[in-house]
């Protein structure tokens, strides 16, 4: 009876063990930066409410960022970041759906730095585009630290730069990832 | 007894299976969101409709210079340039403090007259969880005439020179694009002309529709309640404001020359009915004082 009960506990916990393989966070941070290299002012803004979740098991990333939550120096130029560019009332999150491509898939349970790969979908502005990055994941004491940088053509998400405005904003921006992910106990 | 056992073997492996059982979505492990209350952003491109002030204020820790042209009437024609021959202007300095309170100054040439207020919201309109649906925010102003006294016999008191007005705006942003302000305004003269009341009461309007991301339409109107005299008329402009980046330029035609509170609700001696039409302009140019953290 009573290995029985023993048994079962084991069991039972085993199974919570196992689940362990998401990890997780809601406070990574992105900088974009989108200043032009005649632009007399800095074109640049930090978001640090990035939620990413990955799955050790498959690779399987995704990133989901809310627009309003980036921070500009200049309250006009974040006023116009939402109102004008990204359009943030109509299309309030930006998100990432992909994969980590580099097989194999590094040992998760071991401290260590490793380059990764990464392909997915990039929707922002209510427009979807393939991308292609490389990235660092960083394992430490049980957490993984996700670094990536990529370059997107604004055009490609129908954020249009106006002429006016062309020597200060970039028709290009880069985005600079770094998470810092927890495990996720369900 | 066994099958009891075993039943509740199963019913526990069961559960185990159920509660540790892994979303397939990742995105369920971010949880559903808070709705937040988040408070809206341009409702008017300027924190003026055209000559009213408008539900819409300064971010925190920038400053808008103003430069504000009037020019002569369009019907004096070619020689006069339409108008544009003769400018009256105003020139002015307002500060963002708070989110919801600002503070302006400024100097107009007609009647070298300066003018100040405080505009603050108690209520802002927002969305999410205990939003209000309007903004209400309430400015009080002083302008000080600074020419010299017309009649110089008579003994005369440097509070002839004030006035003061007190106004209210109710508004709300619609939708993106549409915006709708009611401003139930009393201005207070020391010393009037005959022509007008030392309490003036009126009921402004101001709307705007937006045509483009950097291009809206807007109206700006002021019902005079009291003191509807003959040779005084409500002022009514009509404008486009056009955003470029740092700068917003409110070009508009009206029949007001005034750019006060005071003036263009107690002086427009011109008539839209009678085609005495001016053009004119705002432009703004916002800077940073304070910088956010980014």
């Amino acid at each position: 009876m009573k290995t029985i009960i023993l048994f079962i506990s084991l069991i039972a916990f085993g199974i919570h063990g196992i689940a362990q393989d998401k990890y997780f966070t809601k406070t990574g941070t992105i900088r974009i930066d989108a200043t032009s290299s005649t632009s007399p002012e800095k074109i640049s803004a930090t978001n640090r409410t990035v939620s990413c979740v990955l799955d050790t098991k498959t690779g399987n990333l995704l990133f989901v960022v809310l627009m309003k939550a980036f921070q500009f120096e200049k309250a006009l130029m974040q006023e116009h970041f939402n109102e004008n560019y990204v359009e943030s009332d109509k299309f309030p999150k930006a998100d990432f759906k992909g994969q980590v491509t580099s097989a194999p898939l590094p040992d998760f349970s071991k401290d260590g730095q490793y380059p990764i790969q990464v392909k997915g979908t990039l929707t922002m502005h209510g427009q979807s585009k393939q991308v292609d990055a490389k990235g660092t994941i960083t394992l430490k004491d049980g957490k993984i630290i996700l670094e990536s940088s990529i370059e997107v053509l604004l055009g490609d998400y129908s954020i249009s730069i106006p002429g006016l405005v062309a020597d200060k904003v970039s028709k290009t921006a880069s985005i600079v990832i770094d998470c810092n992910l927890q495990p996720y106990k369900g | 007894m066994n099958i009891r056992l075993l039943a509740l073997l199963g019913f526990v492996l069961l559960a185990g299976r159920t509660s540790a059982q892994e979303p397939t979505n990742l995105s369920s492990i971010l949880g559903e969101d808070k709705p937040e209350k988040t408070y809206i952003k341009s409702a008017f491109k300027s924190t003026r409709v055209i000559n009213g002030h408008s539900m819409e204020f300064l971010s925190a820790g920038t400053m808008d210079f103003r430069i504000l042209h009037r020019f002569g009437e369009l019907s004096n024609g070619l020689n006069n340039f339409f108008g544009l021959d003769e400018a009256s202007m105003r020139m002015g300095l307002d500060f963002g403090l708070r989110r919801n309170l600002m503070i302006g100054i400024g100097r107009s040439t007609f009647k070298k007259e300066l003018d100040g207020y405080i505009k603050y919201a108690p209520i802002s309109q927002a969305t999410g969880p205990g939003a209000s649906p309007l903004t209400v925010a309430l400015v009080t102003g002083i302008t000080a005439n600074t020419l010299l006294f017309a009649d110089t016999t008579r003994k005369n008191y440097f509070t002839s020179r004030l006035a003061y007005y007190f106004q209210a705006i109710i508004g709300r942003k619609f939708s993106d694009a549409f915006t709708l302000q009611l401003t139930p305004t009393l201005v207070h003269t020391n010393l009037t002309s005959v022509l007008a009341p030392s309490d003036q009461y009126a009921l402004g309007m101001g709307g705007r529709l937006k045509v483009s991301r950097r291009v809206a339409l807007t109206v700006d109107y002021f019902y005079r309640v009291n003191g509807r005299t003959e040779n005084l008329y409500d002022p009514l402009s009509v404008g486009v404001d056009i955003e470029t980046g740092g700068h917003v330029f409110q070009l508009h035609f009206s029949n007001a020359t005034g750019m006060n509170e005071r003036a263009f609700i107690n002086e427009t001696t011109n008539s839209w009915g009678e085609a005495e039409l001016r053009f004119g302009f705002n432009l703004s140019r916002v800077f940073q004082l304070k910088k956010q953290k980014a």
